[in-house]
């Protein structure tokens, strides 16, 4: 077992599947000889060489187009989206298209792809880099869409996400690349796509969250311990489909429920979040489940950052807004 | 400051073998094809005209839904396709049925296929192709990706795909000829002109004088053919192929040709954007008037044997409609299941619920 940054298991990750499966292919824009602008394919290209992990010209509805082509001649794409507020220019590829091709061929073709991504604020890039847009494709029948926060569950994540035979986008945020080291196994082990993970139990308010919130709604937990309240943190993982199952059992636990997300209010998934649990245990419910979020503003310009993203600080004020209901 | 555009568009200088008369007019690009092969394509061309009669009758009785007329374009669809292979890849746009169904698609999946049926795209194993694409220019970028996919695997067969005139001012259009230049991919992009997108003429689109030379934005070969003369695409498709699967890159051929009809079933009138003249303009140059001509005069054809070709493609008609009536009613399981390779949790449980609604 090895401590490992986030993009050090994502790289591995891939490093595993190119080995593991000759149709997988790495590609996007500067993913090659350069090894990805964050680094994260590091290494492929001369381990594997160029047929297997390549570069494209600059444009991200042809990366889209071409990885459904790929797809449709037995291989198993995995091209990235240098940052996710690109996808735009990738929307058909990926809700028009790879979502709806085993759908629209009535099975008898598939879009085993898995769009890799960078997204997530706090590290000041300039505009359109930190969007969380996960809301967007989380309405598209059809596609997973995946969001790890630590180097394990990212390696074990990303494996699954190759592996499933239905498109996935794996967002990878940009905080968490580097900011922090974890355990990651060596050898090549899966995490159930649809699965979340209790990251801390508690008893008396239910934390759900994803991407940098669950280790800033971790941090208010710790806080929240000194004034006596215990907090269960669920880490979504994947946030479409969502775990139903593991966020009831905690509500029916803890009766009390905030939901974090960095996306503004009106994106993310947290308002279907809330909505499950309202539909299914509202009986169970001391007080009504809160959100915490950014204000439904675009993204802020990065000198106002601090000011914007929600933090640990936010989540605190929420619970005890909840607690003291 | 250099005016080169000039000297560009001479560069894209119409195609052609058989003039309207069906006269041969280019005896040296005459592409080899036997008297067989020749029947052949008359076969396909008249079986297609009345297959276009036919839907657009049917689409009229409510028996078909989503119908785009094809009467005009036999020639630029069939005469390329004549020149594939079993083994190429097609990736058709709305228009492109008929390609589907020389491919090897059974008639009454088309038809399953206009009424919006999921049995109408489940083809047949062996019938390398995509369902009709709606989103235009998207079969672009994915031809470039099949075609770049083949190119990994070895094999000598090529991607064939297809877009309009309104089409080629699409983002994908051009960023799928560009990657498939990039990756140096076996990829043959057709641009069927009609010079209408819906209402707005070519002109409308663009200034550029052809749109073959859009190929030259992506530094690959283009060619401007009569779209109307069945031997000159034949030819033209049949060099663009062999170049492909030599490893000498794409092909971008812009056919030009006419629909008689409007551009889709739903509602449209032609008579609102387009002249009757232009109509008589256009009818003048019929791909299956002037290639009887030719194969008349070479004895090759009779009135006779149009007729049978007639005669059987209504039988064939008939049969596939009934054949489509039967076909099972579509229920949100079959819909469901058709989702994901394993259902995620959310669509388990609406499998539950509508098993439930459905056995009531």
């Amino acid at each position: 077992m090895a401590q490992k940054t986030m993009i050090q298991a994502i790289t591995d990750a891939m490093r595993n599947e190119l080995k593991n499966d000759e149709n997988v292919l790495v590609f996007g824009e500067d993913v090659g000889q350069n090894g990805g602008v964050f680094r994260a394919t590091e290494g492929l290209q001369k381990e594997f060489g160029e047929d297997r992990v390549f570069d494209t010209p600059l444009a991200e509805s042809g990366i889209g187009g071409i990885s459904i082509g790929l797809a449709l001649q037995g291989y198993r794409p995995v091209p990235e989206i240098q940052f996710f507020g690109f996808i735009y220019e990738a929307m058909d590829a990926v809700n028009g298209q790879m979502a709806r091709m085993r759908y629209r061929s009535g099975g008898t073709k598939t879009a085993p792809i898995t769009v890799r991504s960078p997204f997530g604020g706090g590290v000041h890039t300039p505009e359109l880099h930190a969007d969380s847009l996960e809301g967007l494709i989380a309405q598209q029948p059809g596609v997973k869409v995946v969001i790890p926060s630590t180097p394990y569950d990212a390696k074990g994540l990303l494996i699954s996400s190759i592996r499933d035979n239905d498109p996935v986008v794996f967002l990878e945020h940009m905080k968490l690349y580097r900011s922090f080291r974890g355990e990651v196994p060596d050898e090549e082990y899966t995490i159930d796509l649809g699965k979340a993970d209790v990251k801390r139990e508690g008893k008396d308010v239910t934390l759900i969250a994803y991407g940098a919130m669950v280790h800033a709604s971790l941090k208010a937990a710790e806080e929240l311990e000194k004034d006596g309240i215990d907090a269960e943190v669920i880490d979504l993982r994947t946030v479409s489909p969502i775990d139903v199952d593991t966020i009831i059992e905690s509500v029916q636990k803890t009766n009390r429920v905030v939901m974090v997300q960095e996306a503004q209010r009106q994106a993310g998934v947290a308002a279907h979040v809330i909505s499950e649990i309202q539909e299914r245990a509202i009986l169970h419910l001391e007080a009504p489940v809160l959100r915490v979020t950014a204000p439904d503003t675009v993204y802020a310009f990065s000198e106002a950052e601090e000011v914007w993203l929600p933090n640990h600080k936010d989540i605190v004020e929420k619970v005890n807004e909840v607690i003291n209901f | 400051m250099k005016h080169v555009l000039e000297s560009v568009e001479n560069q894209f200088e119409t195609f052609q073998i058989l003039n309207e008369d069906g006269k041969i007019v280019n005896e040296d690009a005459m592409p080899d094809l036997s008297d067989d092969d020749l029947k052949e394509l008359m076969r396909r061309m008249v079986y297609t005209r009345i297959l276009d009669q036919r839907s657009i009758a049917l689409n009229r009785q409510g028996r078909l839904g989503f119908y785009a007329p094809t009467a005009g374009q036999e020639a630029s669809q069939l005469a390329s396709h004549f020149a594939l292979e079993k083994e190429d890849y097609l990736l058709p746009g709305y228009r492109d049925v008929p390609q589907l169904i020389w491919h090897g698609l059974p008639l009454y999946q088309a038809f399953l296929f206009s009424r919006g049926h999921f049995h109408g795209n489940q083809f047949p194993e062996g019938v390398n192709a995509l369902s009709p694409q709606i989103i235009i220019g998207a079969q672009y970028t994915q031809a470039a990706g099949v075609a770049l996919g083949m190119k990994k695997r070895g094999k000598k067969a090529v991607a064939v795909t297809y877009t309009g005139d309104g089409g080629t001012s699409q983002g994908d259009f051009y960023e799928g000829i560009n990657f498939a230049g990039a990756f140096q991919a076996p990829a043959i992009f057709f641009v069927q002109n009609n010079y209408f997108a819906i209402s707005v003429p070519v002109e409308l689109q663009t200034n550029a004088k052809t749109l073959a030379q859009k190929a030259v934005a992506a530094g690959i070969e283009g060619i401007q053919v009569d779209g109307m003369d069945v031997l000159a695409v034949y030819s033209a498709t049949k060099e663009a192929r062999n170049r492909a699967v030599n490893g000498e890159g794409p092909t971008l051929i812009e056919t030009l040709t006419y629909r008689y009809g409007p551009h889709t079933m739903a509602g449209d009138d032609p008579t609102r954007y387009r002249t009757e003249e232009l109509d008589n303009e256009w009818e003048k140059k019929d791909p299956i008037v002037r290639f009887r001509k030719f194969l008349e005069e070479k004895n090759l054809w009779s009135e006779e044997e149009e007729n049978k070709v007639i005669e059987s493609a209504k039988e064939d008609i008939k049969k596939a409609i009934k054949e489509a009536d039967k076909h099972p009613k579509q229920t949100v399981t079959d819909l469901i299941e058709n989702m994901f390779d394993e259902l995620p949790s959310n669509l388990e449980e609406q499998m539950e619920e509508y098993k439930a609604k459905e056995s009531k």
